[in-house]
């Protein structure tokens, strides 16, 4: 892909990219594995009769242990253990359900074998958000930091994930200056 | 954040609109992340609170430079509601009493 051009005006503007067989492959797999990540995490909710009752759902009130998941869902808060607690309990349903309607929006839109894709501004927003949790997710699991280099050597295992981690970084700040350009 | 777009320079004398006072006891706070980028962060911040692109972008240059930045301030369940908002754009974000 060259990046995400403009087309079109008005309420019909689109951001439109065309996407290769294998980078299509890649964004599916990753935005899948998130999505899986995200549905086991779903997994450890308690299950609690008053819940079921008021149909107020509740969420595990402790940090996922696994880092990936810690990143995508941080605590609310560093100065009060209960605080934090109490509202991740409260606001990780709502959360999860937010970014997995962004991957979903992603593979929705996603051609099979590559080829155009063609976003309104909205479904954009979905793009960015799972962009970025894809990009945390992989960031996370290389460690990625200020000093990480733009290549690991060839025979590191990890340099053709960073690879994808620079063309995801790609991907997503090209979309989001187009989008701005929308703003 | 990677520096991997030209951020507008930007004055840094203007007002964040986060001082403190007796009505804005919370602040919510985004802290500097080696993934987010520069461009995403500000453009969320654009987005989640309506600020014009300066502000946003004087706010995303605190975050980086200075490591944490407030970008709004007021009541517990506003600052809970903008803290859940950060969170789902992938922002790393937490709520501090002012």
């Amino acid at each position: 892909m060259n990046g995400w051009k403009r087309a079109g005006r008005g309420s019909r503007v689109r951001l439109v990219t065309t996407l290769e067989e294998q980078e299509s492959t890649v964004l599916r797999g990753l935005v899948g594995e998130v999505l899986q990540m995200l549905e086991a995490r779903e997994g450890e909710s308690p299950t609690d009769e008053l819940a079921e009752l008021t149909g107020m759902r509740t969420g595990p009130s402790k940090r996922p242990e696994d880092r990936v998941l810690a990143r995508l869902l941080p605590d609310f808060t560093m100065e009060d253990a209960d605080l934090a607690a109490g509202l991740r309990s409260l606001h990780e349903p709502e959360l999860i359900e937010a970014k997995q309607h962004a991957a979903s929006a992603v593979l929705a839109a996603l051609p099979t074998h590559g080829g155009r894709v063609e976003l309104a501004p909205e479904q954009a927003d979905e793009w960015l958000t799972a962009l970025n949790d894809v990009r945390l997710a992989l960031g996370t699991a290389l460690d990625v930091s200020e000093e990480t280099p733009e290549e690991f050597p060839e025979e590191d295992p990890r340099a053709p994930h960073l690879g994808v981690y620079h063309w995801l970084t790609f991907v997503q700040d090209s979309l989001v200056q187009a989008r701005m350009q929308l703003l | 954040m990677p520096l991997s777009s030209p951020a507008t320079r930007v004055d840094p004398a203007v007002d964040p609109d986060t001082e403190t006072t007796g009505d804005t006891p919370w602040q919510a706070v985004v802290w500097n992340d080696p993934v987010n980028l520069m461009s995403y962060v500000t453009y969320v911040l654009q987005k989640i609170f309506g600020y014009p692109e300066q502000k946003a972008t004087a706010l995303m240059l605190d975050v980086h430079h200075k490591g944490k930045a407030a970008v709004s301030s007021g009541d517990k369940d506003k600052i809970e509601g903008d803290v859940a908002k950060l969170h789902a754009a992938g922002l790393w974000a937490t709520m501090q009493r002012t």
